[in-house]
């Protein structure tokens, strides 16, 4: 044995990679349930892979053949059903993980210095697993993923001048057909989770430079023994490796408690109009993304006109002021009078539609920022004042709410008194508000003082 | 961290509630353990159903087995529209004859107890009314202009549908004035049964149940098989997880 490795260490470094990144990659040893996400992540991407391939083998990228496909792997398929279900539940599993994956992130500060790019590349996994979902559900062929493709290409065609020739450009035709199955596959099957794969290893290989954070935000880095191994940092493995068994397998009884007994959760997973084959002549009566995408769809519909109108005066008159007060220099100031002059200028030119794209599109943008809009003196929740506190569980409810709006008729009244729409435009505000004002909620908060090191129960 | 858990519930509270849209429909008890009713509800749909709609992604070998039927029996009883047991089950008549014939092809209905549920499809089959205005002369308070003529007529006899009207009072701004507008709905009330059939009200709600019940089965055949693996996997799992946490606390014992 000890032959072999050395054979295989002399031509490929095994053991170090082994060393460095598992037995003696240094990980704080107070991780709470909120460390789980990450590791459960990566599980799912592995599954999303296997059974993808599985499901490739007798699906065909095909706008005759492609429902049939489906119902192929349902009915003839040998064990079919459970990798079809498999994959469609994994797909809201992964959002589910991945969500609380960055919710953790909010929580302990993981975005911050010196995690600025392991978040960046975190995020870049959650925009790629977006493209990634939203091609992927075009391909069962159901009615609603053909209308829900039709109206989410046509937001394209909102941009100015090249808007239509975008959106024809992305469909390869006039309307979803074909053209658009066979790219959405391919894109689906093979680019992006080449992106996704790529984007996690760098996501890792980022981590593993500076070490991971923990809920006490402290760098256990700061503190070393006389061997220069972090005082509360333990080996990955077999420390954390035992624990994430722990973990994988609650998860698993969830993943399998809803694949087993209720696959479609209620038509929340798997959507009822998608039990019919795609039908340009049809369309359904209520179209509106899958659970993991209504937040922002959701922002996406509380535009309109009078609603940007008010949000665009309201901020170009707080751009302009901060011009006139703010105590830096004539540069800052320029910049600040150019963007409320575009502002203005993109009031009076842009329709509602591509105002709600801007709106959308921001409210994904924001959280890249986040590393530098947040700006306390403390990475954890448990050090933070109220007003970050706050901040959050506002946040929170308002994404949930979103969430849940976004599956409702705006017309309709959902929560209370007002219209699904109007909540729908006060909860975008909460949203983003949650990014735009961070720099100066954060900075004035009240915090604890930070402990040196770790703390445990 | 409470505060934050709890108001997180309570924004999860109104997805509980759910508003109502759409017809009234009944409840229909689903029991796909219920082997009897699926077999005679598996012979309606091949006798009546399959003459026009089809039934695809289902191949009749594979219903026998899971029905209890023998490839013999699905041969003599329930082969009218195929060769080989081995076949999908498609429709007798041709589609594009049949989209000739009523306007609209008729709609593959395999899947059909999971796009409309089986509440759905247990109410439709028991809501067509004679309307002499309509094209077939049949109508349907469910599915209402349906292109559908009502093939179990003969079963459940001619019914008539009962409706009340309805004021509606509606309170609308008109060239700047508040005006009040009163117009009346008719809402549909209830069957009178006009012309008995040769069954009794409660034989043809039976049989219809056991027809729902059959294609609550073809929507998802493998449903029973599911959650009876499901019940293995998590019992598998509940043990594992045991042992897991067993081995997770021995390593661990030296961390503080």
């Amino acid at each position: 044995m000890q032959k072999i490795m050395t054979w295989i260490d002399d031509r490929f470094p095994l053991t170090k990679v082994w060393n460095e990144h598992l037995a003696q990659y240094y990980a704080p040893k107070n991780f709470n349930f909120w460390y789980y996400f990450g590791s459960l992540a990566l599980l799912v991407l592995v599954n999303q892979i296997v059974t993808g391939i599985f499901l490739t083998m007798s699906y065909k990228p095909d706008s005759a053949l492609a429902f049939a496909s489906v119902q192929y792997i349902m009915y003839d398929v040998s064990w079919g059903w459970l990798i079809r279900y498999m994959h469609a539940v994994g797909a809201s599993m992964f959002f589910i993980v991945v969500y609380l994956h960055m919710f953790r992130g909010l929580l302990y500060g993981s975005h911050r210095q010196p995690r600025e790019l392991i978040w960046i590349f975190g995020t870049l996994i959650f925009v790629a697993l977006m493209a990634e979902a939203f091609m992927g559900y075009l391909l069962p062929w159901g009615n609603m993923s053909y209308w829900g493709a039709q109206v989410i290409i046509s937001l394209f065609t909102a941009i100015p001048v090249i808007g239509n020739g975008l959106a024809q450009w992305i469909r390869g035709d006039f309307v979803v057909s074909d053209a658009t199955l066979n790219r959405f596959f391919a894109f689906h099957v093979i680019a992006l989770p080449l992106v996704l794969v790529a984007l996690v290893f760098v996501h890792l290989v980022a981590l593993h430079k500076v070490g991971s954070n923990n809920p006490d935000g402290v760098e256990i880095k700061k503190k070393k023994d006389a061997k220069g191994i972090p005082l509360d940092g333990i080996p990955f493995h077999p420390y954390y490796t035992v624990k994430d068994i722990v973990g994988v397998t609650v998860f698993l009884m969830v993943f399998s408690a809803i694949i087993f007994f209720v696959p479609t959760l209620g038509g929340h997973f798997l959507e009822r109009d998608n039990f019919i084959p795609a039908n340009i002549l049809s369309t359904p009566l209520d179209i509106h993304p899958l659970w993991y995408f209504t937040p922002f769809y959701s922002m996406l519909r509380a535009s309109t006109n009078q609603y940007t109108h008010g949000v665009l005066v309201v901020c170009t008159v707080l751009v302009a002021a901060l011009a006139f007060f703010t105590k830096r220099g004539f540069k800052a100031k320029a910049i600040t009078v150019i963007i409320a002059a575009l502002m203005v200028l993109g009031l009076y030119t842009l329709q509602a539609k591509l105002w709600g794209v801007i709106l959308m599109g921001s409210s994904i943008v924001l959280i890249f920022f986040l590393p530098w809009l947040d700006r306390s003196p403390v990475k954890s929740i448990r050090y933070r004042g109220a007003l970050y506190k706050s901040a959050l569980a506002l946040f929170v409810v308002s994404f949930i709410l979103l969430g849940y709006l976004g599956t409702k008729s705006p017309d309709a009244v959902s929560l209370f008194l007002f219209k699904n729409l109007a909540w729908g435009q006060v909860l975008t505000l909460v949203y983003l508000a949650f990014f735009v004002l961070m720099p100066w909620y954060t900075k004035i908060d009240k915090t604890k003082p930070v402990p040196e090191r770790v703390t445990t129960k | 961290m409470k505060k934050i858990v709890l108001s997180l519930l309570l924004a999860l509270l109104p997805a509980i509630s759910h508003a109502d849209e759409g017809p009234k429909l009944d409840h229909v008890k689903i029991d796909l353990s219920d082997r009897a009713s699926l077999q005679r509800g598996a012979r309606i749909f091949v006798n009546y159903c399959l003459s026009c709609h089809s039934a695809a992604y289902l191949r009749y070998n594979r219903m026998g087995h899971d029905l209890g039927i023998s490839n013999e029996l699905v041969k003599q009883d329930l082969l009218f529209a195929a060769n080989k047991v081995g076949d999908r089950m498609k429709a007798v008549m041709p589609a594009a004859d049949a989209k000739k014939w009523f306007g609209v092809a008729p709609p593959d209905l395999t899947l059909e107890a999971r796009y409309r549920g089986p509440d759905w499809i247990y109410t439709y089959m028991r809501s067509f009314y004679r309307d002499p205005k309509s094209f077939s002369g049949w109508n349907n308070t469910v599915f209402p202009h349906v292109a559908m003529p009502f093939v179990l007529y003969g079963w459940q006899g001619e019914q008539r549908a009962v409706f009340r009207t309805k004021k509606i009072v509606s309170h609308v701004v008109e060239n700047g004035k508040p005006v009040t507008e009163v117009s009346e709905e008719k809402i549909f009330d209830h069957f009178a049964l006009v012309k008995p059939g040769t069954m009794t009200p409660k034989q043809y709600d039976q049989a219809i149940r056991d027809l729902t019940n059959f294609m609550a089965y073809m929507a998802e055949p493998t449903k029973l098989e599911r959650i009876r693996v499901g019940v293995y996997v998590l019992i598998f799992l509940a043990v594992f997880l045991v042992l897991a946490i067993l081995l997770k606390k021995e390593y661990w014992k030296d961390i503080h």
